[in-house]
């Protein structure tokens, strides 16, 4: 068969039944081909109709199509003959499209795949039905999460490829499509338009855009509407696609995801925060103690879970000596399994314990630990790369030198780096140093190319054990926990008496002046010119070069930042709370 | 406190140096303020530090650690004054018990045969890699001869502008590619100059950082070299200046040693071309050229052919893609050099070769079930083409193996097996007793023998020995018999058997190879082969059997070689018929026209089809093929019909998959998605893959969190997680009372989402207030 290729003239039926036909697909490839250009590419007309009243349109409405077409037909100034391959990729191309919005249209329910909708109400939703349903599970989340249950199967047989999830993807997606439908009508109606203003645009606070998300999504539940009605219709011409063309869609259908996710700038979520609903933020210390109160329930199956890996010690020692390393992933804190690990098995070893949760560590305290508490080394190195050359020549000359390294999240923020991994990889890549390693974040495993993964030689070892991060997430500031500023004094204390006389003075004046105007909001910081005033006053420096280059040793430190003002003017502020300052003053007074 | 005192120094210097050295890369976010923090303490202010922080304290004093917190490291010594208990590797093999005679034993021979192993294959990359390096010292030889001649001419001086370069192209995978660079510069070392030098990529971000590796390494072997200890002085005394490394330097270096050596007697060890005895060129490797920056590869380059008439330099590159890849990087210097491409042995001929070292052999009595096998050979495959990658896991199969097969200890050769057989414990034979091989065999035999295989020691370590003999047997037959098979089947047309031995090997270890859907169209192809092919294979086969050891298939040896002198008479004989029966056709068609040789054409396949008389050549073919059919139907047969198959066969694929080739992230989304898969609880559990309200708090958080588009709104998600927890606690949400339970509620909140974060699901954001940020997709 060769299709026809028609160049018709844009008429107002057509470019009206065009916008419908696109605000349901809401895919811009698909306006840009059916609108904008003056051309309609229609390629076989039998075929056409096909498609189409498969997509969106009620059989009577495609009769009307396809009438008007032939009407068109007639008046036909040009006619294409194409070939037969690309009437059949432009049908796929059609069906690719149209399966792909089926996707988003019932949430395209894979494991990290892309999401499109926006829904701010869903989530209190979803906590009601749960919370509804007490000690019994949500038959709810199950829509939701067909795909995601799936996964733990899969995670057995991880090569039980995305195929056959994809095929049965393709099947429910028409089954929970009227669900679907449902839960978005009851949506909207229970938020009526005096609650609009509470959510708005993210990103502009812009109403003309949740207008037109509004009304965006009105006209999305239409032809959701209109879908259901023809459901079985549109199943059949889905199962046409062959399955091969089904795999290439995949990997599009990811990649146009996601750029339809992030070019989208506005995403709905309301606009409450936490000032009105006075909920202070806590600082680690009332946090921890509430926390205590609390106990975490299923000790027993927890025990026994972590029984379970005890036993794997002596296995992991045998490993451990033959050469490989070993690296441990899984929900939960795997600290006191470690710990437990390092109390029964390397008592009678060296061995260095490295907290990489610790925001301070480096590889260079890694490095500078070994060298010179184990092997008792006090000279210095030039650089990170000598120290290791050196440690590496000693462990190969003495071969009586064993050496167990136990790393708390080697995926750390401070040790995630190329050069940090290459050298802990180098470490322990050598045979009398045993790595035993602990990993939590979801892309940790990207740390290492081929080369970094040959060196640390690992053997992988599940152990979910479902503990809280307590030590890993008491230095992380989450947003949620204030700072509760002790660990600022210290440092700063630490710091403070590293200086000599005079910056004391000058820091002390900068902090004097933060505490007074502690009450004005609107107060960015002491101008730079005014501070040296301030200073030569007090006798402290006698130019601003002097001045300057104090303030360089204490923005090094992190305990200065400078801000340029509106007026282009210096603006001095230290970054740290006014109680913690207050209290470090006072405490300096004391002492002096 | 004994310990933490000793080890602040080391975090403290870590602390206050090292900002600048360790930028993170992931996470872009700028250092919080909070970065402050990590600053510790003097040792004086300790105490006052852990009174501020009791949390800290007590979680540090439950640890038994101290000073927890205020540092990163803690280094642990055990006390030496307590001698020191050596403790043995072998101990940790038997699950910490007390070390019994057999575990130890097993574990020795699982080292022994290890070792064995790894030696074998290591012999054979030296061997496979002696071609790539024999090539390579002819190249040497080749070049700088005009240097050596110390030949003055002007052509000579404008042709010394190039510097001959070896490109080695050794494949993907890079991390076989150190032992190939280890055995190189041991080679040349050995046979061509002292002065090899290997640079990576990494050593190297600047010209002088280059320079400086280059000379150091070069004065360094010399050092190895020079054994006299003036001359060493000098040489340290020289590397102590931490001088200017140049390239002016090292070549008044370079002279001043050629010149003394040309005098002195000349190192023994390099016994090769003696002219390179006065002038031993300066190999330079480049490992990982690809790595390297265009402008630091080209400055070096330029530089070091200026000083090319003063240092014979030579330059070999290793290249993990293709040879393009120098004019990519070096679209100037390129005309400065003189290329000469070198290829190494495809990663997957590597692996071919080590299977039939290791595995398609009787040497080593350890053997990969079909699972196991194919796991490995799909990490090679799908993930890295790495062959030392393969080694490791066949290592850790072995490991596997000695460890959970109590058996095992008979994974011997058979003499040895013998010996152990007669000592084998009562337990160890109630053990063979059970595997479900020997108890397929015991039913099968008639009740006398059933009642003493069962009950007698004696009559039981008789059948084991005799089982395992005939065991080795099967094995050797198998691998003769697939090796032919292969011959026969790997030059037909789209492979209906598979290309490799690999994949014939693991569909036999399946199951009846003869049962498979592709085993009849293969025989069929057979049977169309050509003479010569046929006889090509046939060479082959023969040869197969002439390099196995076994005997046992000496008939069909003798049969082999037969059909290969029947073949040759034939061709004699055809030959000549050829001759006659060309000749007469010809000339029946001369005189046709068109319409008189169709008819003549039909004819004569009429006669052909009614007669289907077949040449000599045909029967003698349907003969070879028939004969190689009952081969396979014979002795192909998979190992788990052999009784005690156990004992050899490694079966444990999921262990090899678990540890190799894991997946954390499908691990963390099973933890958080369904609890019950870790937490046998019949709380947990759901019939429709939905989360119960008693979940742990990650859990729950988590799934809510899923239902969020790019931005989370932390109010609602916090009254989310507040309505689901309440629920699940039976409290009456209204009551004001229960403001207590509320905060703990919300501090549990806190506590979910900080971990949540630390695992990579969210991140705050500053886009808009209260609200933190998605980092996965999808979920809903």
């Amino acid at each position: 068969m060769s299709g026809v290729q028609s160049r018709v003239s844009p008429s107002p039926w057509v470019t009206s039944r065009a916008t419908l036909v696109a605000s349901w697909l809401r895919t811009r490839a698909v306006l840009r081909e059916w609108t904008l250009p003056p051309t309609l590419k229609f390629s076989g007309l039998g075929r056409f109709g096909e498609v189409l009243g498969a997509q969106c349109l009620a059989p009577r409405e495609t009769l009307i199509v396809m009438s008007h077409l032939k009407q068109q037909k007639v008046k036909m100034l040009e006619v294409q003959f194409v070939g037969d391959d690309d009437v059949l990729n432009h049908i796929l191309d059609k069906e690719e499209e149209y399966l792909k919005n089926g996707c988003v249209a019932s949430g395209g329910n894979k494991v990290y795949s892309f999401q499109t909708r926006k829904k701010p109400e869903k989530m209190a939703e979803l906590a009601y039905e749960i919370a509804k349903t007490s000690g019994k599970s949500v038959p709810l989340i199950c829509k939701n999460t067909e795909k995601m249950a799936s996964t733990p199967q899969s995670s057995k047989k991880q090569s039980t490829s995305e195929k056959d999830q994809l095929k049965s993807d393709e099947k429910n997606e028409f089954l929970s499509t009227p669900y679907r439908l449902r839960k978005r009508l009851t949506a909207v109606s229970t938020f009526p338009s005096d609650t609009e203003s509470e959510y708005s645009d993210s990103n502009s606070e812009d109403d003309k855009g949740i207008k037109q998300e509004e009304e965006k999504i009105s006209e999305v539940l239409m032809d959701q509407k209109r879908l259901t009605k023809h459901s079985s219709l549109s199943s059949s011409s889905c199962k046409k696609v062959s399955a091969k063309k089904m795999k290439k869609d995949t990997t599009t259908d990811l990649v146009e995801e996601y750029f339809e996710a992030h070019s989208s700038s506005k995403v709905l979520t309301s606009d409450r925060t936490l000032q009105k609903l006075k909920r202070t933020k806590l600082d680690q210390q009332t946090l921890h103690n509430l926390l205590s109160k609390f106990s975490p329930p299923f000790s027993a199956e927890l025990k026994q879970l972590n029984e379970q890996y005890e036993r794997l010690f002596h296995k992991w020692m045998l490993q451990l000596h033959l050469g490989f390393n070993i690296v441990l992933y899984g929900l939960g804190s795997k600290k006191e399994l470690l710990e437990k690990f390092r109390a029964s098995m390397l008592q009678d070893s060296v061995h260095v314990v490295i907290n990489g949760f610790f925001p301070g560590i480096t590889v260079k305290s890694i490095l500078n630990s070994i060298t010179e508490e184990i092997l008792e080394h006090m000279g210095t190195f030039r650089s990170v790369l000598d120290q290791l050359d050196w440690i590496i020549n000693r462990f190969k000359d003495d071969s009586s030198l064993e050496l167990f390294l136990l790393i708390h999240n080697l995926d750390s923020q401070m040790l995630r780096g190329d050069k940090s991994q290459q050298i802990l990889g180098q470490l322990s890549s050598l045979p009398k140093i045993y790595l035993i390693a602990s990993i939590d974040h979801i892309n940790a495993p990207l740390m290492w190319d081929h080369s970094k993964q040959s060196l640390y030689n690992w053997l992988w070892y599940e152990t979910t054990t479902y503990r809280p991060y307590t030590e890993e997430t008491s230095y992380e500031n989450s947003l949620l926990v204030q700072q509760c500023g002790t660990l600022a004094l210290s440092s700063l204390i630490h710091v403070f008496r590293s200086l000599t006389p005079n910056a004391r003075g000058i820091f002390r004046l900068l902090i004097k002046y933060q505490l007074e105007n502690e009450e004005n909001p609107s107060y960015i910081g002491l101008s730079f010119q005014d501070f040296y005033q301030q200073c030569r006053e007090a006798f402290l420096v006698n130019s601003d070069l002097t001045l300057r280059a104090q303030l360089t040793e204490f923005r090094d430190h992190k305990l200065l930042r400078t801000k340029k003002g509106t007026d282009g003017v210096e603006y001095l502020l230290i970054p740290i709370d006014t109680g913690t300052l207050s209290d470090f003053l006072e405490k300096e007074d004391k002492e002096a | 406190m004994a310990t933490s005192s000793v080890s602040k120094v080391s975090g403290r210097r870590g602390c206050v140096s090292g900002y600048a050295v360790d930028v993170p890369l992931a996470h872009s976010a700028p250092p919080p303020p909070a970065q402050l923090r990590p600053l510790p303490l003097p040792p004086a202010l300790d105490g006052f530090f852990l009174s501020l922080c009791p949390r800290l304290v007590a979680s540090s004093l439950a640890e038994g650690a101290e000073g927890w917190g205020s540092q990163g490291c803690f280094v642990f010594k055990p006390d030496f004054k307590r001698k020191k208990i050596s403790f043995p590797i072998a101990d940790y093999f038997n699950e910490g018990e007390s070390l019994s005679e057999d575990s130890k034993l097993r574990f020795d021979t699982c080292q022994l045969l290890w070792q064995q192993m790894k030696s074998e294959a290591e012999e054979l990359q030296e061997e496979l890699n002696k071609n790539l390096f024999d090539k390579l010292i002819e190249f040497l030889e080749k070049s700088h001869l005009e240097f050596r001649k110390k030949s003055t001419n002007w052509n000579y001086q404008i042709k010394s502008r190039e510097i001959p370069t070896a490109a080695l192209v050794l494949g993907v995978n890079v991390t076989d590619h150190d032992l190939t660079f280890k055995g190189l510069t041991a080679m040349l070392r050995d046979t061509i100059t002292p002065y090899v030098v290997s640079l990576q990529a990494k050593e190297c971000p600047d010209v002088k950082h280059l320079l400086q590796k280059l000379a150091s390494q070069v004065m360094g072997c010399h050092i190895d070299m020079e054994s006299t200890e003036e001359e060493e002085e000098e040489c340290v005394q020289l590397s102590q200046k931490k001088m200017h490394y140049s390239m002016a330097f090292l070549s008044t270096w370079y002279r001043n040693v050629t010149q003394k050596k040309g005098s002195e007697s000349v190192n023994k060890k390099i016994t090769s071309s003696s002219q390179w005895k006065k002038s031993p060129p300066i190999v330079i490797i480049l490992k990982d050229i690809e790595s390297f920056s265009t402008k630091v590869l080209q400055d070096f380059i330029i530089i070091s052919s200026q000083y090319l008439h003063q240092l014979p330099i030579v330059l070999v590159l290793g290249i993990a893609t293709s040879p393009i890849i120098i004019h990519r990087l070096l679209p100037h210097a390129v005309s400065f050099l003189c290329i000469e491409l070198l290829q190494s042995l495809s990663c997957k001929e590597h692996l071919a070769k080590l299977l039939d070292k290791l595995l398609l052999t009787t040497r080593f009595p350890f053997k990969l079930n079909e699972k196991a096998l194919q796991v490995l050979i799909n990490i090679f495959l799908y993930h890295d083409f790495s062959v030392q990658n393969f080694i490791k896991g066949l290592q850790l199969a072995i490991l596997e193996h000695f460890y959970s097969q109590p058996l095992s200890i008979l994974c011997c050769d058979l003499p040895e097996v013998k010996r152990r057989i007669h000592s084998l414990s009562e337990d160890q034979c109630e053990s063979i007793r059970r595997l479900p091989s020997f108890m397929r065999y015991v039913e099968k035999q008639t009740p006398e023998k059933q009642v003493a295989s069962l009950t007698n020691e004696r009559f039981l370590k008789e059948q084991t020995m005799r089982f395992l003999e005939e065991l080795h047997i099967y094995h050797e037959n198998f691998f003769i018999v697939l090796k032919c098979l292969h011959a026969f089947t790997s030059s037909l047309p789209k492979y209906p058997l598979g290309r490799q031995i690999r994949e014939l090997y693991c569909a036999c270890l399946e199951k009846n190879i003869w049962e498979s859907q592709e085993y009849e169209p293969a025989l069929q192809l057979l049977r169309m082969l050509a003479k010569d092919e046929l006889m090509a294979i046939l060479h082959k086969c023969v040869e197969v059997f002439r390099s196995s050891p076994g005997k046992q298939l000496g008939s069909t040896a003798e049969k082999l070689k037969e059909f290969l002198a029947q073949f040759q008479s034939l061709e004699e004989t055809e030959s000549n018929e050829e001759e006659n029966g060309s000749g007469s056709q010809q000339k029946g068609l001369q005189k046709t026209d068109l319409y008189h040789l169709q008819k003549s054409l039909l004819e004569m396949k009429e006669l052909r089809s009614s007669n289907k008389k077949q040449t000599k050549f045909e029967v003698q073919r349907d003969k070879v093929v028939d004969m190689i059919d009952n081969l396979v139907r014979k002795y192909l047969f998979p190992p788990d019909t052999q009784t005690l198959y156990e004992v050899v066969y490694f079966t444990g694929a999921h262990t090899l998959r678990e540890h190799l080739n894991a997946a954390p992230r499908i691990a963390l989304h099973t933890a958080l998605n369904n609890p019950y898969h870790y937490l046998k609880n019949q709380a947990l559990k759901s019939e429709d893959d939905s989360i119960p309200n008693v979940a742990p708090d990650i859990c729950i958080a988590y799934k809510l969190h899923l239902e969020c588009s790019r931005l989370i709104n932390v109010v609602d998600w916090s009254e989310a997680f507040a309505t689901v927890v309440t629920a699940a606690e039976e409290t009456d949400p209204n009551s004001t009372a229960s403001e207590e339970i509320k905060e703990i509620i919300h501090a549990r909140f806190i506590r979910a989402v900080s971990e949540l974060e630390l695992l990579g699901f969210i991140k705050p954001t500053k886009q808009k207030t209260d609200h933190v940020a998605r980092l996965t997709w999808g979920g809903c």
